[in-house]
């Protein structure tokens, strides 16, 4: 492991570097920028909606830009780049290889997330994440929505090359006497989630030049004034992007794989039930994609169809928390920040699941379909599953990356704060959906219901903003003046057994 | 690893499938009944437009941002829009089902208690898409 700040090196050495950490801490700190940024609209967001009124957000229309580039800021320029960053730093490693496949095309894909991002920035769409045509054809300003556009396919090109470049690694790079049932359950976890990248994404790809060209004028695929039908983008995208939710997920479930065992001072419980598990996941996630869609007026049958298909995932979910409370049984756990963010992960994991499955009857799905539910429950993943255990392994390669080591009081702060801020923040928004708030919305009518929960959600989500501005002063505190980590054994866990991954790789 | 049994585990899934078929035979049932339509439901055509709803009675009556039920009747949403999708919400009966401009979607529902409840939009559409707000009066039959 190269340690980065502990041997200061010019930044330039740093950016035009192909070897797969320094491409790796390119991906973090880029991916964490991001976070902050992402996690500043939301807050203003929640200040927004605190009241019933316009508060500090002058119209709806900036309203409406600040929640499209926040989902799409978290999703594109946080969770994808924040994984991609872990699976650079340990991918090579784990499968004993001297760097990514492809060095130079893995230094491509990274560079392509700035200018990708800052498309999605300077031109501020307002279309929601979506990009929900009709509107976005007929109705959305330019240059913004063009410019979230280009942003956007820049992006996926990323991530194809991306995925491209892991499955590679693992499957044709891994050391001759590892076989494949053998790699850890965080390469596996690249393994699946890269393939699923290069089976879904390219539909998207589609979509989207669709979409410009349909913006352009010269088509009307998504446009039923010339013929064309704005459900089909609906299919198009969600084909894509509901597999893309597994995407997001599987990699912060083989995060929480390292963490765990290691915490927990056992080995796995179950290392082939965590790879079926995987393999399952990847193949069931592309029979669910419209489950999205019940409100558009699908038939019977449809509906039906999908709902069994969407079921049909939650198994295989189970799988993987049922191995992690069958490590942790009975295991001398430490509750150190990583584990105690990967505990509450998996907590917050669990609840998003069930609530899932409510959303998945299709009964139930006229209750809680776009409405603060689904704001409540997706949030559940994307923060509290995939960035709990994201910011779990960013505390856990910490002493790796800077060869120091975090305050541990300090983490600790973090992850209280954090978890009773998202449950008061997410948990609150389940609850508020089913009292009919809609999403997407700049203000609301004065019901005193609506108000009382919106001001819980509203100081859930300050808190979880202290939470990171903690976690923020830490990092960048610890990493130039925090204690010298024991490399042997940062953690104090004892036993060599439980660092596979400490072998070195040697520097480019 | 090998020196465990495997059977909590294969308990713990079977508990689990056996929960999703249950949830799943529900939700299949319920919805069966729900889709039904009675067959004397009187047919009200709803456009979505940015940012209004209108209402089409059968005998040719037309409201604008307000609808005017009876208590004791059924009554057939004919649902569509004339510019982007919206999605038509009356959250105290569940009723939702989205506006797609060139389609028609259909929902019925009976309301039982007289009394004034919302009408919203819960499909993003846009500037007022916040305010797109109507008010549905149940009135018992006179």
């Amino acid at each position: 492991m190269v340690l980065e700040l502990h041997k200061p090196r010019p930044v330039w050495q740093i950016m035009f570097s192909t070897h797969h950490t320094d491409v790796g801490l390119l991906y973090l700190i880029t991916s964490l920028g991001f976070l902050f940024l992402g996690g500043a609209l939301a807050l203003a967001i929640r200040a927004e909606l605190f009241f019933p009124g316009s508060q500090i957000i002058a119209d709806s229309m900036t309203f409406n830009r600040m929640f499209t580039v926040h989902g799409t800021t978290l999703i594109f320029l946080f969770i994808l780049p924040s994984a991609s960053a872990v699976g650079n730093y340990f991918v090579p490693i784990m499968v004993r290889y001297k760097d990514m496949a492809y060095p130079k095309l893995n230094a491509i894909a990274f560079w392509m997330i700035p200018p990708g991002g800052a498309l999605i920035w300077l031109g501020f769409a307002d279309f929601t994440w979506y990009a929900t045509p009709p509107y976005s054809v007929i109705s959305a300003p330019g240059p913004a929505a063009d410019m979230w556009i280009f942003g956007l396919k820049i992006l996926g090109v990323s991530s194809i090359l991306g995925a491209i470049n892991f499955v590679v690694t693992i499957l044709k790079c891994k050391h001759p006497d590892m076989s494949i049932g053998q790699v850890p359950l965080l390469a596996w976890s690249f393994l699946s989630s890269s393939l699923i990248i290069l089976v879904a994404l390219p539909t998207f790809a589609a979509a989207l030049l669709m979409l410009l060209t349909d913006r352009l004028g010269v088509s009307g695929f998504f446009n039923p004034v010339l013929g064309g039908d704005p459900i089909a983008y609906a299919h198009l995208f969600w084909f894509t992007f509901h597999p893309e939710v597994y995407v997001l997920v599987i990699p912060a479930i083989g995060m929480m794989y390292e963490i765990i065992p290691r915490f927990s001072r056992r080995p796995i419980f179950s290392h082939s039930s965590g790879v079926a598990a995987f393999v399952i996941l990847a193949i069931v996630g592309f029979s669910s994609w419209a489950h999205h869609m019940y409100a558009t007026g699908m038939s019977f049958t449809e509906k039906t169809v999908f709902m069994v298909g969407t079921l049909a995932a939650v198994p295989a979910s189970a799988m993987h928390v049922f191995n992690f409370l069958a490590t942790m049984w009975g295991g001398r756990i430490r509750f150190s920040t990583p584990m105690m963010w990967a505990v509450g992960g998996i907590a917050l994991f669990f609840s998003a699941g069930a609530g899932g499955v409510v959303n998945s009857a299709m009964p139930l799905d006229f209750v809680t379909h776009d409405s603060y539910w689904v704001v409540g429950h997706f949030h559940l993943f994307v923060m509290g599953t995939i960035a709990f255990g994201t910011i779990g392994y960013v505390y856990y390669m910490f002493p790796y990356v800077t060869g120091r080591m975090y305050h541990e009081a300090l983490g600790k702060v973090h992850f209280v704060l954090a978890m009773v801020g998202t449950v008061m923040v997410f948990f609150t928004q389940h609850v508020l959906g089913l009292f009919g708030m809609p999403r997407r919305i700049y203000d609301y009518p004065p019901i005193p219901e609506w108000v009382a929960m919106n001001q819980i959600a509203t100081i859930g989500a300050m808190l979880i903003g202290i939470s990171m501005a903690i976690w923020l002063g830490n990092m960048i505190y610890s990493s130039g003046r925090g204690r010298e980590a024991n490399m042997e054994d940062p953690f104090g866990l004892g036993g060599k057994y439980y660092y596979p991954h400490q072998q070195k790789n040697p520097v480019h | 690893m090998g020196e465990h049994s495997n059977w909590p585990e294969w308990v713990y899934i079977g508990v689990v499938v056996a929960l999703l078929c249950w949830v799943g035979a529900e939700a299949w049932n319920v919805e069966r009944l729900v889709e039904h339509v009675p067959e004397d439901a009187e047919t009200i055509k709803v456009v979505g437009q940015q940012w209004f709803w209108t209402f089409e009675h059968e005998d040719g009556t037309k409201e604008i941002g307000e609808l005017h039920l009876e208590t004791g009747k059924a009554y057939r949403f004919e649902i569509t829009s004339t510019d982007v999708i919206h999605s038509f919400n009356i959250h105290d009966y569940v009723v939702l089902l989205d506006a797609v401009p060139g389609r028609v979607n259909t929902v019925w529902f009976a309301p039982t208690e007289a009394g004034v409840y919302d009408i919203q939009c819960r499909e993003y559409c846009g500037l007022i898409h916040y305010n797109m707000r109507g008010t549905l009066y149940v009135e018992d039959p006179t």
